[in-house]
């Protein structure tokens, strides 16, 4: 039972970084940028959050600079994609490398730990919400457990899904910005600047991968080490291509993912019903979901028309 | 891609550009080293003098290269054919297993035989890892760069549980095979002590930097002296023309994918079979990745890849070097480097052409 409520608790915990980099990969790719730097933005913004809040002693300013760091790669891109034209996907690649390379050269000169930023602790993280002590209490404190000791940016990140839902389904903003994704000659011709509202989505990407970022490093652990996001960029990029570029189902997409990652961990080495269950291919199941769905072989996913096009203006 | 624009001279979008691009790379990177506190040239001499002053610098500057014209030219002839085969990585991790299985389990059979059937054991794997995101583009509209990077993930824990299950002999801690003795590249090392009975110091190159010029003159071969080769470079310039023309594209870029998968896998060989002797968990170390920023250095022509290739094996070794030297420049400076060149080559490629363009022709001409 303790193993149960473990793997659903750590399954919200893991599902957090998903939701965010989904949502930013959701917010930039609906605006027509594809976005294959998520996880060089939340690993870089990783960085600067855990370094920040070890130097200044709070996980807020770690948080605050974590996401302008984060914007910071993310306008390399959108000047690399909005004003230059350039390839989206090479410009991504580029940005994770950057980031990698970045993250540990800095925080080598910096802390001298080979990288590593220094442990944080109390004011210096974000802290699971203080409850009363109802571990004892049967069904009530389990449930406190899976769902209300988590961090404050837990519940950020999952109110953020409905608020992205709302704002591209209802909001002038948002529907111009899917109009952009979709036929970006016709918002130009409504007297709308394309770039500006790419820009904008791009900020947002950078935005969310920078509360993502800043997560991983000052809340599901305590300091920042080498490869820390560990392809959860990419997790999130097939979780948004799971999701058809949805919110509420990347919301499904990404706690089946988390829950995966979470039973990865936990199950190593255990046996379930008598057998033991090599880890390798529970982690290695959303990648092979993702690809089995890409195929159609279960539903279709249809990318934002313009998705990856850079804008020229028709003379 | 870039109509109208490219009224410049050959030579100066040969070299020039990338040229400029790498300066622009090296001077931000110098930055970097500037705000660590240390001297950018100082560090570049260290790098240099690491990689090219000494014959075992120039071994590993080698061996480094042998890896990423593999992986370059995996790249290259993808994007020949507008294809992105960011896989690399995972096609040539797939391809350690091909290598190690022919290697270990022919062991009896003389050495002539079983080195060739493990290379081409390598490449068919690595083919293979490639072919299926090929066949998922043209048959079910799956687009490969998405595919190829759900691949290397795939590839990352499959390998983990094959080398942790299978290869790894019973009793034994360090996650890898015992030595492929069957398929035993001998370094040039080796091979001078053994044979001619001189010392040479101690580097990993061995006879795979040959395979490597090799395949890179065979990828010159196929792209620009066969049918094959223009047929995959006429889908690359325009699919619609290519039908016209008589081409199946569908065909030409499953061909194509597997092909550079082949290439990929071929790193393997450099790796597994003549260098590591024994199948190791991670033993690419993101060679499919480099291969991406050689790709797109070297213009996508075999003669550039192998000069860019021969450019990051410099950095490689230098940037070990210069981390010796220097232990306040970390390693990963050359990550940080080839992210720039990245950036500067692939994505932000037509910064200095309106700049060039203009220098080329005044309003007065």
């Amino acid at each position: 039972m303790d193993l149960y409520v473990e793997i659903l608790a750590s399954t919200i915990r893991y599902t957090v970084p998903l939701i965010l980099a989904c949502l930013a990969g959701l917010w930039s790719e609906r605006s027509g940028i594809v976005d294959i730097g998520l996880e060089g933005k939340m690993l870089f913004a990783a960085f600067i959050a855990a370094s920040a809040s070890a130097v200044y002693g709070s996980a807020w300013i770690g948080l605050i600079l974590g996401i302008l760091a984060s914007i910071c790669l993310a306008l390399v891109h959108g000047y690399a994609a909005i004003n230059q034209r350039g390839n989206q996907v090479v410009s991504g690649v580029g940005i994770n490398f950057l980031a990698a390379g970045l993250a540990i050269v800095l925080g080598n000169e910096w802390f001298r730990e080979g990288g590593r930023t220094p442990a944080l602790s109390g004011a210096q993280r974000f802290m699971p919400l203080s409850l009363p002590d109802l571990a004892d209490v049967p069904v009530i404190g389990a449930l406190v457990k899976i769902f209300l000791a988590h961090s404050i940016l837990t519940y950020v990140a999952f109110a953020l899904v409905p608020l992205t839902a709302w704002a591209l389904s209802r909001t002038r903003f948002g529907l111009r910005l899917r109009a952009v994704g979709e036929n970006p000659h016709a918002v130009d011709t409504a007297g709308i600047s394309v770039a500006k509202l790419r820009y904008m989505a791009v900020i947002i990407a950078g935005t969310l991968c920078g509360i993502a970022g800043a997560f991983i490093s000052t809340s599901l652990s305590s300091s920042f080490v080498r490869d820390i996001t560990a392809g959860m960029g990419f997790m999130a990029l097939a979780a948004l291509i799971f999701a058809n570029w949805r919110a509420w189902p990347a919301l499904g997409a990404c706690l089946l993912f988390g829950f995966l990652q979470a039973s990865g961990t936990f199950l190593q080495g255990k046996h379930v019903l008598g057998f033991a269950i090599p880890v390798q291919f529970i982690n290695m199941l959303p990648y092979l979901m993702t690809v089995v769905l890409l195929a159609g072989f279960i539903g279709k996913s249809i990318p934002p028309k313009a998705s990856g096009l850079p804008y020229v203006k028709d003379r | 891609m870039a109509g109208g624009r490219s009224e410049l001279p050959v030579w100066v979008d040969v070299a020039v550009i990338p040229l400029l691009n790498l300066l622009f790379a090296l001077v931000v990177s110098g930055l970097v080293v500037l705000i660590i506190g240390e001297n950018p040239l100082e560090a570049m001499w260290i790098m240099l003098k690491g990689a090219v002053g000494s014959l075992k610098g120039w071994g590993y500057l080698l061996y480094y290269a042998t890896n990423f014209v593999f992986t370059g030219l995996a790249v290259a002839i993808a994007f020949h054919a507008g294809l992105f085969n960011i896989g690399g990585e995972g096609q040539a991790y797939m391809a350690g297993a091909g290598a190690a299985v022919v290697g270990l389990s022919l062991e009896v059979l003389p050495w002539p035989i079983v080195i060739p059937l493990a290379i081409i054991a390598s490449m068919a794997v690595g083919a293979f890892w490639a072919w299926v995101p090929g066949v998922l583009q043209v048959k079910r509209g799956s687009h490969i760069v998405i595919t190829t990077i759900m691949f290397n993930y795939i590839a990352l824990s499959l390998m983990g549980y094959l080398i942790n299950y299978w290869f790894r002999p019973v009793g034994k801690m360090a996650v890898e095979s015992r030595e492929i003795s069957g398929a035993y590249i001998m370094s040039f090392r080796e091979v001078a002590r053994e044979f001619f009975d001189l010392r040479l110091p101690s580097t990993p190159l061995n006879f795979s930097v040959f395979l490597a010029i090799a395949a890179a003159f065979a990828v010159w071969y196929l792209l620009w002296r066969t049918k094959l080769g223009y047929e995959i470079r006429a889908v690359g310039a325009s699919t619609d023309a290519a039908v016209y023309a008589g081409i199946r594209p569908d065909r030409i870029i499953v061909i194509t994918m597997a092909i550079s998968g082949a290439l990929a896998g071929l790193m393997a060989v450099n790796e597994i079979l003549g260098a590591q002797h024994r199948l190791v968990l991670g033993f690419v170390q993101g060679a499919g990745f480099v291969g991406i920023a050689v790709a797109l250095m070297g213009r996508s022509h075999p003669l550039g890849i192998i000069l860019s290739a021969m450019l990051f094996g410099l950095l490689y070794q230098g940037g070990t070097e210069l981390s010796f030297a220097k232990p306040d420049i970390n390693r990963d400076m050359i990550v940080v480097i080839l992210g720039l060149v990245v950036l500067f080559m692939g994505a932000l490629e037509y910064a200095f052409r309106p700049w060039l363009t203009a220098l080329f022709f005044r309003p007065e001409d």
